[in-house]
């Protein structure tokens, strides 16, 4: 407003601003920096996020080998000759851990590495407690092996991993009950000889989760695989049922009392709390119906129970955007109403209800509160098998996998924590991207 | 024979006789399909439906039901004394269903058959090889528990040959009755249309069984919890102490206090950013910017919540520990309602900023057009005249948020901690309705015990609380609808 009416005491310029002016000038830019604030903070906060978890992350895909020469001999491993994988299987990690040591000792010897510092046992202990098992794996798979000389690569136990890292220095190893300093100046001499490097580690991604002491060894496998194996159960039933669902309240329902009440339950049920769906998983599926803990059909069944309405959501969204038109002209060449939707509606609808079933799953893969309860936290070593039986058989998933290692003390398995969660920020980006690439490559506007 | 086998052959079976039965409708009409009432297809299908979906849906109801009624057979045949030795019936139950899925696995591993299994016997060696397959089998020493175990696997076995059977027979049943009612003059487009709008329907109502399902289950358990602990000490105590021993304290109020501090921590950030942030981008915002501020937004709200919670845990936390705890003397924890609180609400920022935005935009721009007239800046017209106009909708928004955040697990199970407490401070650990539901129900529990139940309980709190806000937002927002259409 301006003082234009009030009775001129003294004449001003319009071209000086007033104080009165300047202050609601001042507001209106204090209220627009508040504006560029909060969203500056938004973004602040997920760049903080997203670097923050996938710098910590990163180290997870790469780790440090120890590379040895080991020597199979066939007296210790086979003591038959036959290369019978029966009698093979006898020996026991113990005799391959020697075989291992007494490799890593000549070698260490013949590198003039001098060990003096060191026990037996610390110098065995430079590489995971998992190596002899490694090494057996190996071996039953190729009884072939045993005779010659292979290079074998073992990890590093993860403190000596952790000092190629960074995140273990010379001053934490000498506080540190799992290693000492004298230790890492041998994986330094190693390291210089070319005993030890650090490189891209597949095995994070395939092989199983280890136990507490071998964080080295942790992988991803059977969570990948668990989670593929749900989001298999999802798809397979929650699309079907979810279109169903849509096409009946959509397209065929009577506006009553019951459809009304349908709608409101679906409605309802995209709200509720997801550990109310574990609740309802194990009271339900495993104590009433006694399905198996931990096994991926009950994870599926309680996800496609979450899923449900944001698929049905979707999908009627979809149906909801083809004109009538189609329907009409279905009808008019003396299609059944049934037809009209199969053969034309459902159809031309099919690219939404596609991508809404995209991040439906992408929002299933996720979720991780309900398999808490449904008994995925179990330390799973195995891979189940194949479907249908591997679908009740022990699984654990990528969200889950990754709330287990945070329960951990070794704080290696933070790192693998954070890497996991890259392997799953990296999925869920790859189906977003999906969903957009399906929505702009066959949406039409009508 | 195996679940996955039986459906495979059913399905074979169904295809066949889609095949088979567009077949014999059109040999019925010597090829001439004018002469059939629908399209040959329809034959067809209408064989493929009745062969497929009974046999289907019995499968499925079977194998819903089979548990219970092995149970109910096994338990019968439980001597009075063992269940009484072992403290109830429940218990003596888990024990065998235990132990039977224990031999289950040592069976498929070493290959035995039912003879042998049965002749694994009940020594010390039984229970290390159950051990070894992952079954801790505290009964397993004993001959009559075991016994009952053989019996399950032996009940379970033979009920599965009849599921088989039954099915098989019914899939037959299904495609002799379709194929041999082909005929020209069948309507069979209306019988496939008719059977298609039922399964439509049955579909439609999985979404009822669902809310029934958690209702049922919640109140079942809940009610089997206050009949062994009394409702006034859940209601009104304020003690939480579970001892898995017994005697435990299960008051539901330092679980509350904390789910409401650690909502109001994350409103009180989400809010004023959210907010904020939805006007600048509704109404200041080139277009330009708002499409690609607002994508970057809602990525937060795509983020999956362990991923909150882990940078609660691992980066959040620590630093307010370090920078603002420590410092002040508040306490030298990590994990704290603030850290909980601060995390939640950058995940909610998208929640309320989106919603907000979609308000903000349906308020008519007369009303903007007539506060600019009247000489008022962009800010005072977003002050005086937007927000007012739009505030339902905004407090329905909020309330969807604090129902999200009340209902939120991971944050806090990995970044507010498992203290039970009623305390103030803000930068100490305390713990939520949802910790407390996982912690009550993960691990090796006695599914008997108050210890657990309560977790039911709890989860129906947790079920009226955030539906109770649902509605109300629901209400809210659209009553304000109609107010501008």
């Amino acid at each position: 407003m301006t003082d234009a009416s009030l009775p001129a005491a003294a004449p001003k310029s319009l071209l000086v601003a007033d104080g009165r002016t300047r202050r609601r000038k001042a507001a209106e830019t204090r209220f627009r920096l508040y504006g560029v604030a909060a969203i500056a903070i938004g973004l602040l906060a997920l760049v903080f996020l997203l670097t923050s978890v996938l710098g910590n992350g990163v180290n997870a895909f790469r780790q440090t080998f120890v590379e040895i020469p080991v020597t199979l001999d066939e007296a210790v491993l086979d003591k038959t000759g036959t290369r019978d994988p029966k009698a093979m299987a006898k020996v026991t990690t113990v005799s391959y851990g020697k075989l291992i040591q007494q490799a890593l000792e000549a070698e260490l010897a013949t590198r003039g590495i001098d060990t003096s510092a060191l026990t037996e046992k610390q110098v065995m202990s430079l590489m995971s407690k998992e190596a002899p098992a490694d090494l057996r794996r190996q071996v039953l798979a190729d009884p072939l092996l045993i005779g010659q000389t292979i290079t074998f690569d073992a990890f590093a136990t993860s403190r000596v991993d952790g000092y190629f890292k960074g995140r273990v220095t010379m001053e934490s190893a000498s506080r540190d009950s799992n290693i000492t300093p004298e230790q890492l100046v041998v994986a330094e001499a190693m390291a210089g000889a070319g005993l030890i490097e650090t490189r891209w580690n597949w095995r994070f991604l395939t092989a199983p989760d280890a136990s507490e002491l071998r964080p080295e060894a942790a992988g991803l496998g059977v969570a990948i695989l668990g989670s593929a194996y749900m989001m298999l159960i999802v798809l397979v039933l929650s699309l079907p049922i979810g279109v169903a669902t849509s096409i009946y309240l959509e397209e065929m329902a009577p506006k009553n009392r019951w459809t009304d009440l349908i709608e409101v339950n679906i409605a309802n049920l995209a709200a509720v709390p997801s550990i109310v769906y574990g609740i309802l998983a194990l009271a339900l599926f495993i104590n009433f119906m006694g399905l198996p803990q931990s096994a991926p059909i009950v994870g599926g069944l309680v996800l496609t129970l979450m899923t449900l309405p944001t698929i049905i959501i979707a999908t009627r969204a979809a149906l909801q955007a083809v004109p009538p038109s189609i329907r009409d002209a279905a009808l008019g060449v003396g299609a059944s109403k049934m037809q009209s939707i199969f053969h034309h509606v459902l159809p031309l609808a099919m690219p939404g209800i596609l991508t809404g079933t995209i991040l439906g799953l992408a929002r299933a893969l996720g979720e991780s509160a309900p398999l808490l309860l449904i008994g995925m936290v179990a330390f799973v070593k195995d891979f189940p098998s194949a479907p249908p039986e591997g679908l009740m058989q022990p699984a654990t998933a990528l969200p889950v996998q990754v709330y287990q290692w945070t329960q951990r003390s070794d704080p290696a398995f933070v790192e693998r924590a954070s890497g996991a969660i890259i392997v799953l920020l990296t999925f869920l980006l790859t189906m977003n991207a999906v969903a957009i690439i399906l929505r702009r490559r066959f949406e039409r506007r009508w | 024979m195996g679940i996955g086998l039986l459906i495979l052959i059913v399905l074979g079976l169904a295809g066949c006789g889609f095949l088979l039965g567009r077949q014999r409708a059109l040999s019925l009409v010597e090829g001439d399909a004018r002469r059939l009432h629908s399209l040959p297809s329809y034959y067809g299908w209408s064989v493929l439906l009745f062969t497929a979906v009974p046999a289907l849906l019995l499968t499925a109801a079977w194998l819903f039901l089979q548990p219970t009624v092995v149970a109910h057979r096994v338990a019968a045949s439980i001597p009075e004394a063992t269940v009484t030795a072992r403290g109830g019936l429940d218990l003596v139950m888990t024990d065998i269903r235990r132990i039977s899925e224990g031999l289950d696995l040592i069976a498929r591993r070493e290959g035995l058959d039912t003879k042998a299994v049965a002749a694994l016997g009940t020594d010390t060696a039984l229970k290390e090889r159950l051990g070894a397959v992952g079954v801790a089998a505290g009964a397993g020493s004993d001959p009559a528990v075991f016994d009952a175990a053989l019996a399950w696997r032996e009940t379970s076995a033979g009920l599965h040959r009849a599921m088989t059977i039954a099915v098989l027979l019914l899939a037959a049943a299904g495609f002799l009755f379709a194929f041999l009612r082909i005929s020209p003059a069948l309507r069979a487009r209306n019988l496939v249309e008719q059977f298609v709008l039922v399964l439509l329907i049955s579909c439609s109502l999985i979404a009822v069984a669902t809310t029934f399902g958690i209702i049922a289950s919640l109140v079942a358990e809940s009610w089997s919890f206050f009949r062994i602990y009394p409702a006034s000490e859940f209601f009104l105590s304020t003690v939480w102490n579970p001892k898995f021993g017994g005697g435990s304290q299960l008051g539901l109020w330092p679980l509350v206090w904390g789910t409401i501090y650690v909502s109001l921590i994350a409103l009180a950030v989400a809010v004023p950013i959210g907010l904020l942030a939805a006007i600048y981008l509704s109404e200041y915002a080139t277009p330009r910017l708002r499409a690609t501020v607002k994508p970057l937004l809602e990525i937060l709200a795509g983020i999956p919540s362990i991923v909150y919670g882990l940078f609660a845990l691992i980066t959040v936390g620590p630093i307010l520990r370090d920078w603002f705890a420590m410092p002040m003397g508040l306490g030298a924890s990590s994990s704290s309602v603030m850290t909980a609180g601060v995390v939640m609400g950058i995940m909610l920022i998208p929640y309320v900023s989106s919603l907000s935005d979609d308000i903000i935009n349906a308020v008519p721009q007369a009303m903007r057009d007539g506060s600019f007239g009247l000489g008022a800046t962009q800010s005072e017209t977003v002050k005086r005249v937007v927000l007012p106009a739009a505030l339902p909708g905004i407090v329905g928004a909020v309330l969807l948020a604090a129902s999200r955040a009340i209902g939120e697990t991971m944050i806090v199970v990995m970044g507010a901690g498992a203290a039970a407490k009623l305390s103030l401070n803000p930068f100490e650990a305390m713990t939520t309705v949802t910790v407390k539901i996982v912690s009550q129900l993960t691990g090796d529990t006695e599914f008997a015990s108050p210890e657990t139940l309560v977790a039911f309980a709890l989860g129906l709190t947790l079920f009226c609380f955030t539906l109770a806000l649902n509605v109300a937002a629901l209400v809210i927002v659209r009553k304000y609808r109609e107010q501008y259409e």
